[in-house]
């Protein structure tokens, strides 16, 4: 029997179950590998080089030369993990956040000082549709 | 004479929050109000400071990779070493255990059926650190031990309201067979609203959060039927944490034929960095 997964009509967001978790396996072990701060050199040193070390797809390695933390994301990454990134690259998390928002920083700093996304309008994926 | 749950105490642990203390950069116009929130908690822990604090938390892929992924993880070490998680340790005091009691609670709740996973080296990370500093400031020493209850709730399934509460409930009476006259507070952390993934981060749900903590006061049976679908529709992906809090409230004596607990201190604030803030104390 397949899995029920109800939470897939939830709006942009990407539930770690264990479809996620098993394809992203690799994707997250190398963002674990950078918390050692030698790991951290080489992988700055040469991303390609040491991307290829680990047991990735192509299009995660991508994904990871783009800091394209939503295709991450969709390729099975977890953002705790996917944040070590962005703490090798010295980036602050909200610059993270505001990545995957679509919004600039400004934008999304100002969004979160107003009080944050509104659920309303943002529980169901029909919701998004209608609007865009 | 057997050891007692005096207290629960419920907060978020935002790790920027702890960042900001630790450069001594916690004040101003963002910061002042969200340590404002705490003070009275300061005044009360200095008169009402336990012998060991059960500390209930999420480990954030520091001490866990994908390697092992326990739901229930209870460190049972003598001491706890600060988890460097991409910027060095945070400059907190170590982390020093209580293995007698952590070791009584294995031995009494494994036997009814939950089965946890011993964990002798956690490296403890924001989760577990960031409510210390919140209630305790920036000592020397933590006042008391820490026993830490590391909870999944990163990789799915995560454990259900219903078995987190029960979980609690089982905490509870195995702290109050210990033999030693110890006074245990039980601590849940996480939360409040928030979501740091994905196009819908940012997400944060004022009148669910308000309600969740009436009901973790006045209904915690109830509110631990809710589902995890909900938790993540209403209070976005990492507000899930906010299950772990059923945890503490399940330990409370009330629960097991006690007196109602008094909310000793309630707080909620919008926003702290990405996330919703929200901090209660009950008392026994």
């Amino acid at each position: 029997m397949a899995v029920d997964k109800p939470y897939l009509d939830i709006p942009g967001t990407t539930v770690f179950d264990a479809d996620q978790s098993r394809i992203g396996y690799w994707l997250n072990q190398f963002c674990m590998s950078l918390m050692e701060p030698d790991n951290r050199a080489r992988f700055l040193a040469d991303e390609r080089a040491y991307l290829d070390e680990w047991d990735m797809t192509e299009d995660q390695k991508l994904a990871v030369l783009d800091r394209d933390l939503n295709r991450m994301l969709s390729l099975g990454g977890n953002i705790y993990f996917l944040a070590k990134i962005g703490a090798t690259d010295g980036k602050s998390f909200r610059t993270m956040a505001a990545s995957m928002t679509g919004m600039s920083e400004e934008e999304y700093a100002a969004m979160m000082e107003a009080g944050g996304r509104s659920p309303d309008g943002n529980r169901y994926q029909s919701e998004w549709d209608v609007s865009s | 004479m057997s050891a007692s749950v005096t207290a629960s105490v419920y907060s978020s642990h935002v790790p920027a929050l702890g960042a900001a203390i630790d450069l001594g950069k916690a004040t101003g116009p963002y910061w002042d109000p969200v340590m404002a929130g705490y003070e009275p908690s300061k005044a009360w822990f200095d008169a009402n400071t336990p012998d060991v604090v059960f500390l209930v938390y999420n480990d954030h892929a520091n001490a866990f990779s994908l390697d092992f992924i326990p739901t229930f993880a209870i460190g049972t070490a003598p001491e706890f070493p600060i988890a460097d998680e991409g910027w060095g340790p945070r400059p907190v005091p170590r982390v020093v255990g209580h293995p007698e009691l952590a070791y009584h609670i294995v031995q009494e709740v494994i036997p009814e059926g939950f089965d946890l996973t011993i964990v002798n080296r956690l490296p403890v990370d924001h989760g577990l650190t960031v409510p210390l500093t919140l209630m305790f400031g920036q000592p020397e020493a933590w006042p008391c031990a820490v026993v830490p209850l590391a909870v999944n709730v990163v990789q799915y399934p995560i454990p259900t309201g219903e078995r987190c509460l029960a979980l609690g409930k089982a905490i509870g009476r195995a702290i109050r067979s210990f033999p030693g006259d110890l006074k245990v507070q039980v601590w849940g952390t996480g939360g409040m609203s928030h979501q740091l993934q994905g196009p819908r981060a940012g997400l944060i749900n004022q009148p669910w959060d308000n309600a969740f903590l009436d009901r973790l006061i006045s209904d915690p049976e109830g509110l631990s039927h809710m589902s995890y679908v909900e938790y993540l529709r209403e209070a976005g992906s990492e507000g899930v944490e906010l299950v772990m809090w059923l945890i503490a409230r399940g330990a409370m004596p009330d629960l097991a034929g006690g007196d109602t607990p008094t909310v000793h201190h309630r707080f909620y604030h919008v926003p702290v960095s990405n996330s919703a803030l929200g901090h209660l104390i009950l008392e026994a």
